[in-house]
């Protein structure tokens, strides 16, 4: 699986409005809405999912980067949305530090894809350029050819 | 003091596989060692200590992973790995629970 088909262009947000952990994964979640690939009315029900999980367990996995997920029927399709923070946001993180990049995947109930999806967003994320690209990407464009390229070349 | 290395083979039980929260898990175990811990899935090779590269196994149930340990404490690394995996590792044991408890 490739990071660029798991992603949604348009729930890429560069510069996250959200300051706090619920409030950027409502945001993320709402781009995926507006983006069409929630089914209709289960955005607040899908929300509640991935805050109850991250309430259970931070999935604020160190290095700045958070991957907030959840198994919900509001999906047939695994699909993600990527925000990146300028000021960092407290995801109670494995290392205590800040996540200045939060991958939100939602997956379908059955099946797989969801770690197939988190196997090929960690295969990047390990490496320190890409996390560190993403990181400093300003515009949705940007984010999306470093995504090409991460799918492209994937021991850059 | 001579390093030694301990060698077993596990295989995934629980229904999702080793998603984010058991593959915590092993690192957390993992890490309580001094020795180097290396888990293949027969195509990669990963620090069992790293999240990252542990998530990036994705490993499904009834995969065969093969964990090394390089180190004073190797085999009880590699031990408590395989008792970990085999049976404590969170997903199915709960999900059977809850079954239980919706009767």
């Amino acid at each position: 699986m490739k990071i660029a088909d798991v992603i949604c262009a348009k729930a890429v947000i560069p510069r996250l409005e959200a300051v706090k952990r619920d409030d950027a994964i409502r945001e993320l979640i709402g781009a995926l809405d507006k983006a069409g690939k929630l089914s209709k009315g289960s955005t607040a029900d899908v929300a509640r999912a991935v805050i109850k999980r991250e309430n259970e367990a931070s999935t604020g996995i160190g290095k700045g980067v958070a991957v907030p997920h959840v198994r919900h029927k509001a999906v047939k399709k695994v699909v993600a949305a990527i925000g990146v923070s300028a000021t960092g946001i407290d995801f109670s993180a494995l290392d205590k530090q800040p996540v200045y990049t939060v991958i939100l995947l939602i997956s379908p109930t059955e099946g797989d894809q969801h770690l197939q999806a988190m196997e090929a967003i960690f295969e990047h994320l390990q490496n320190d350029n890409f996390r560190k690209f993403l990181r400093q990407s300003e515009t949705v464009e940007q984010i999306k050819e470093l995504l090409v390229e991460a799918d492209q070349n994937p021991s850059w | 003091m001579s390093d030694s290395v301990s060698q077993t083979e596990v295989e995934i039980r629980n229904a999702n596989g080793l998603h984010l929260r058991p593959a915590m898990q092993l690192v957390d175990t993992a890490s309580r060692f001094m020795s180097d811990v290396k888990i293949s899935n027969g195509k990669t090779s990963v620090d069992g200590k790293s999240i990252m590269q542990v998530t990036m196994l994705a490993a499904s149930a009834g995969t065969k992973l093969t964990i090394t340990a390089r180190g004073s404490d190797a085999q009880m690394a590699t031990e408590a790995l395989k008792d970990l995996i085999e049976n404590k590792l969170c997903g199915e044991q709960s999900r059977q629970a809850e079954r239980k408890s919706a009767g």
